[in-house]
């Protein structure tokens, strides 16, 4: 039988990286093919590759035996290969109907394509109104519309990149049935994930990457996840030290914040209430978009709330912005690296004072003492092994890893009474998140209170002493981890948290 | 004063014909800045349509050919933005302000030696029937070809946004460049097309300036009605329907503090001078309490891209 | 083929090299616009940038300089503050009037006391008139979040209405009859701004511009609220979470700029100019946003780009009246030098790189639009 999509040699280097050297591998008909790698592995690039938006250096693609080098999405589109993206494909402002059609090659009349809409998410399981503009609908609802994009075109090869990331356990599930009912009929799909479970239960076929190098090709259902992730990282990652938990008195108490959106596009939130003890690492979890970078905003001092709402230790801090904030012992550093937690065209050292200034003690009289804030900078990076040539460097030149340890070093180092970081590791190479990981659990075991926002469910169990989850902007009662399944999360991030009996 | 002097049948008439150059330029600006480009050099276009067309129509002795020669004249001035802009990825804000520096000096050397000639204007239709209703013909029918060719220019916009696919892609790449990029669309070819449209009808509105609405060239006449234009475009919220309520409704007030000057208002000159400028601070403060910070403005108004990031 | 490729920090040597570069083009280009309107090209640029300097009669035009420069860099100072935080305003000629007009009022109601209170009463006044003309936009914007381009814009239009109204009737110098204009400042010892030095054209505008130039260098790179200013307009979210406050940025920013464009105006209408006249604006406002980009928004580069400027502004001069060039001209030349210099700039943020040979596999051609979307940013980050 002749395989779908061949691969071979593909090569794609850029100045400094090389994103894919000399790939080459197959897909059958009708297969779902796991590509399987870290942050920074190749995926990303590779699968754009096959979708026509980037070109090879070398190498060459065969599609059902004919040579196939697309030119562009268009292309490739039209040999019937289609993609689901991870982030950056669907325009708010406009409705399903139009994102779908903007997808789609020679679309039909808009009233004819709304019906057709209406049939595929019925046929599917992916209900979806037409009508309704994208920027009002929940992050598994968008990539409802991403997949029906693609099913409207019969795709001989579906791509999904990290499909999962904005998804619930049980949304998951449905996916999944989605995709074996494709592949029932005869559409092949390539699954890249880095989770290691859902590839197992789903793939029939994996393909590994590291450092833009196949390491790897194995049948996943007869692989054990330990073997896949030593292939995937390269060397055995030491887990994270257990601490001891001694739980002091309430530090962060946030009574019944209620927040309207900044932005048209953002999420409300309702009625928040939590509470953070010296030495405890409390877990927020919940699929992206359900008001994570809003809770951040505001324990962060961003957004100010309703007097009350936010005390640390006593003090009132909800009309403080995040200096008074920081001042008072209250840090955080969000979830957009470049551009929030660091501007990236500044050098470390500017970018160490961005935050260290109160603390630290880097201004005078107004004036800021700029060797004060080198040695802060040169500090962070010696102790938290930031690998840049000084505190020179400008953040933009830092690795997402080395940036990452940047930025949570900053604040660890500040001596912090209580630290609200966003998604500490996301987009991090298996080492640096370890590291990270490892940083927060001593600041806890060092009497802070630290919020830990993540969508990473392993992270949140790894560290967490009590586990919560953000859904449309409300906050589940807090349980602790120790009693936490897959299953009991899964229902806490579609929001039924409050279903189950009270016990706390 | 004596407010009698003021006709109603001539004041409609004429706000037609003095808010049509800024409905030009405004509609021209609303369709780039739904492409997602804010491009701040319109009063640069609009006077280097008045003189470029005043220029060609006193050479050729041909109105029409004069209005061709300003829109190439804008859409020209646009692609210079639109190279600087979408291919070396200048600042959009301070490549327009370089654009209207550029455009009202060059327009004045241009024109140096044309200033207080006078060109045969563009006659008024006769639409039979229809201009000789009572009032409405006089208000409605007697006009020139261009005021019909920029109300038809508004309602081609408006349904080529609505309804074409063009449009819909252009609103698109306004919206996410990124997102438009990754499902294959050009977002620079489509940008650059928008910018020289534009352009092209900046160039329009000002040569309406110098052929029918004065006519005649002196420098820097165009006094502020690029400007008027883009903050018609925030008043209309990206709307093309919109954009025609508020180019009359400033048409309105231009011709209004004309006649009030002749009628001899007991109002200093300056204030009534003032007043179209000072309307528009009033609107636009009107509108963005109403609209709040973002409005409905496309997502990515004035973000530069580059194809990679 | 050429590709553009992100630089990973923005390079010094180019930033420094782009203005000299986008001189020597504006100066080929300009060569082309003289030539094509019948002027010797040669003669022409010798004139404008060679002759107020060294020329035979240098000795005059070299005053005629700093009394150009001075304003330029006085409101291009201010400017730029605002321009680093992504604050445009782009009204300070309103502002220099008004700053005029307010100063000058305030001093003619003293006519003609000789007290030594005058003229520093007439400079505040000067500084708090462009003050609270820019304010107008300022709180506008912080309260309604009103687009403060279009709203100092549309003011300037406003000003040279008050403009025209103070030197025709309210300010009109009641002992001239018939004629438009106030009394003359200059000549009023009280209220006038002399040349400090004979012959150099320095008044105290001048003095005041080299001094704003210092503290703004030193308030830019030091003071916490200089590096929130850079900070905002380098990465505004990253600023926000500083605990920058935006109001107080839009407030400063606009304030500044509005009292330094007042004070330029009331150093120009008791000096260089010597009242208020209906032709008093002559542009100063709107050539100081071209001083502050081709300045790189740096007050050091400023002070050369305010004195290249004044250059173009008293040659363009010279040029008009002995080759019968048009004064337009001048300011066509002072655009073409400000596109050259945006055009120049990708340079600094973005290197040239031409791309590695015909691919062997990949055969379908490559469109010159298309080969920078091969260039990474981020890289190969997923």
């Amino acid at each position: 039988m002749t395989a779908l999509l061949t691969l071979e040699g593909i090569t794609k280097t850029y100045p400094g990286v090389i994103a894919n050297a000399d790939i080459s591998f197959q897909i059958q008909p009708g297969e779902i093919h796991a590509l399987l790698g870290e942050n920074g592995a190749g995926k990303s690039t590779l699968v754009k590759t096959i979708y026509g938006l980037v070109r090879p250096d070398r190498g060459s693609m065969r599609l059902n035996g004919a040579p196939f080098a697309p030119s562009e999405p268009r292309a490739a589109r039209a040999a019937g290969v289609a993609m689901v993206f991870q982030h950056f494909s669907l325009f708010e402002a406009l409705s399903v109907a139009e994102n779908v059609g903007l997808g789609m090659e020679s679309p039909p009349p808009m009233r004819d394509l709304a019906q057709r809409i209406r049939d595929v998410s019925q046929t599917y399981g992916l209900p979806l109104d037409p009508g309704r503009r994208v920027g009002d609908l929940s992050a598994g609802e968008r990539q409802r519309v991403e997949i029906v994009r693609c099913l409207l075109q019969d795709p001989r090869l579906l791509i999904m990149d990290e499909p999962t990331s904005v998804l619930t356990p049980q949304e998951a599930e449905v996916l999944f049935a989605t995709l074996r009912k494709l592949s029932a009929e005869g559409a092949a799909i390539l699954y890249i994930s880095h989770k290691l479970d859902e590839i197992r239960a789903l793939c029939e076929a994996a393909t590994i990457l590291r450092g833009g190098r196949v390491v790897g090709q194995c049948d996943p259902r007869e692989t054990s996840a330990a073997d896949l992730a030593e292939r995937m990282v390269g060397t055995q990652i030491t887990a994270s030290q257990a601490r001891p938990s001694a739980l002091g008195a309430a530090l962060l108490t946030v009574t019944d914040l209620s927040l309207l959106p900044a932005t048209q596009f953002g999420t409300a939130l309702r009625q928040i209430s939590l509470e953070v003890r010296a030495g405890e690492i409390l877990g927020i979890g919940g699929v992206a978009g359900n008001g994570q970078d809003e809770l951040l905003g505001a324990l962060s001092g961003e957004r100010l709330s309703a007097l009350g709402t936010v005390t640390l230790g006593g003090q009132d801090l909800s009309r403080a912005g995040p200096d008074a904030r920081r001042r008072a012992g209250l840090l955080a550093a969000p979830e957009e690296r470049l551009g929030h937690a660091a501007a990236p065209d500044m050098s470390l050292t500017e970018n160490a004072a961005l935050t260290g200034v109160s603390r630290k003690g880097l201004a005078r009289r107004g004036f800021l003492r700029w060797g004060a804030a080198r040695s802060f900078a040169q500090e962070v990076i010696d102790r938290f092994d930031v690998r840049t040539p000084g505190a020179g460097a400008t953040a933009r030149s830092l690795s997402g890893g080395n940036l990452q340890k940047f930025v949570i070093g900053r604040e660890v180092l500040q001596a912090p009474r209580v630290l609200v970081v966003n998604q500490p590791t996301w987009g991090v190479d298996a080492a640096a998140a370890a590291a990270i990981r490892q940083a927060l659990m001593d600041l806890a075991a060092g009497g802070a209170g630290v919020v830990v926002i993540s969508q990473d469910l392993d992270e949140l169990l790894a560290v967490s002493d009590r586990f919560t989850a953000l859904n449309e902007g409300r906050l589940s009662p807090p349980r602790p981890a120790s009693e936490m399944t897959v299953d009991r999360i899964g229902l806490m991030l579609g929001g039924a948290g409050d279903l189950e009996p009270a016990h706390v | 004063m004596d407010l009698s002097v003021i006709s109603p049948t001539l004041l409609i008439a004429s706000l037609m014909v003095a808010a049509t150059p800024i409905l030009l330029a405004a509609i021209g600006e609303m369709v780039v800045e739904k492409a997602g480009v804010l491009n701040l050099g319109v009063e640069g276009m609009m006077i280097m349509g008045a003189v470029m067309g005043f220029i060609a129509a006193h050479e050729t002795g041909g109105v029409w050919l004069g209005f061709a020669a300003a829109a190439l004249a804008g859409a020209v001035m646009a692609l210079l933005f639109g190279v600087l802009t979408q291919f070396l990825l200048s600042n959009q804000v301070a490549t327009g302000l370089a654009l209207t520096l550029f455009g009202l000096g060059l327009s004045a050397l241009l024109g140096q030696g044309y200033v207080g000639i006078k060109v045969d204007s563009l006659a008024r239709l006769d639409m039979g029937v229809l201009s000789d209703l009572p009032f409405v013909g006089r208000v409605v029918f007697s006009h020139d070809p261009m005021v019909y060719v920029s109300l038809a220019l508004c309602l081609g916009v408006w349904a080529f946004l609505r309804f074409s696919r063009a449009g819909l892609i252009l609103r698109a790449v306004g919206e996410s460049h990124d997102a438009a990029h990754a499902l294959g669309y050009n977002v620079r070819r489509v940008r650059l097309l928008a910018i020289a449209f534009g352009g092209a009808c900046a160039g329009l509105g000002g040569a309406y300036l110098s052929l029918v609405r004065v006519p005649q060239w002196t420098d820097g006449m165009t006094a502020g009605a690029g400007w008027i234009a883009l903050a018609i475009v925030v008043f209309a919220s990206w709307r093309a329907e919109r954009v025609l309520i508020g180019a009359y409704l400033f048409g309105g007030i231009a011709v209004l503090q004309l006649n009030l000057q002749t009628a001899g208002a007991r109002i200093p000159v300056e204030v009534l001078s003032a007043a179209p400028y000072l309307m528009t601070i009033l609107v636009l403060v009107l509108i963005s309490r109403r609209a709040g910070r973002a409005g409905q403005a496309p997502a990515d108004l004035g973000k530069p891209f580059h194809p990679a990031s | 083929m050429i590709a553009l490729e992100r630089r990973v920090a923005p390079s010094r040597a180019w930033q420094a090299i782009a203005p000299l570069l986008a001189v020597l083009l504006t100066m080929f280009a300009g060569g082309i616009m003289f030539a094509a309107l019948g002027t010797d090209p040669f003669e022409a640029i010798r004139t404008i940038f060679w002759d107020p300097i060294f020329g035979e009669f240098a000795w005059y035009f070299r005053g005629q300089l700093l009394i150009k420069a001075g304003p330029l860099i006085l409101i291009a100072v201010g400017l730029a503050m605002g321009f680093r935080a992504g604050i445009w305003n782009i009204g300070a000629e309103g502002q220099y009037i008004m700053g005029a007009i307010c100063g000058a009022a305030a001093g003619l109601a003293f006519y003609p006391s000789e007290s030594a209170l005058i003229f520093p009463m007439m400079i505040a006044f000067g500084a708090l008139g462009g003050f609270a003309w820019a304010m107008i936009p300022a709180l506008l914007r912080i309260r309604f979040g009103t687009n403060e381009i279009l709203v100092s814009l549309m003011l300037v239009y406003v000003a040279e209405n008050v403009l025209a109204s103070a030197a025709v009737s309210w300010l009109r110098n009641p002992d001239a009859v018939g004629f438009p204009g106030s009394r003359n400042l200059s000549r009023w010892d009280a209220a006038a701004n002399p040349e400090l030095i004979a012959g150099t054209g320095a008044h105290w505008g001048v003095l005041l511009a080299v001094l704003v130039v210092v503290a703004a260098q030193i308030f830019l790179t030091r003071h916490l609220m200089g590096f929130h200013i850079r900070l905002t307009g380098a990465a505004p979210l990253a600023a926000a979470f500083a605990g920058v406050r935006p109001a107080r940025l839009v407030v400063f920013c606009l304030g500044l700029a509005g009292a330094l464009a007042g004070l330029a105006g009331l150093f120009e209408v008791t000096g260089p100019a010597g009242q208020i006249s209906i032709d008093f604006a002559s542009g100063y406002g709107f050539t100081a946003i071209i001083v502050a980009f081709l300045g790189r928004l740096n007050p050091i580069g400023i002070l050369l780009a305010g004195m290249l400027m004044a250059l173009t502004y008293v040659g363009g001069d010279n040029v008009a009246t002995n080759l019968g060039l048009p004064i337009a001209a001048i300011s066509a030349f002072q655009g073409m030098l400000l596109f050259f210099l945006l055009a120049l700039d990708v340079l600094a943020n973005f290197r040239l790189r031409r791309s590695i040979g015909r691919r062997q596999a990949v055969t379908s051609g490559a469109s010159p639009s298309r080969s920078v979307e091969d260039a990474p940013l981020g890289g190969a980050a997923e």
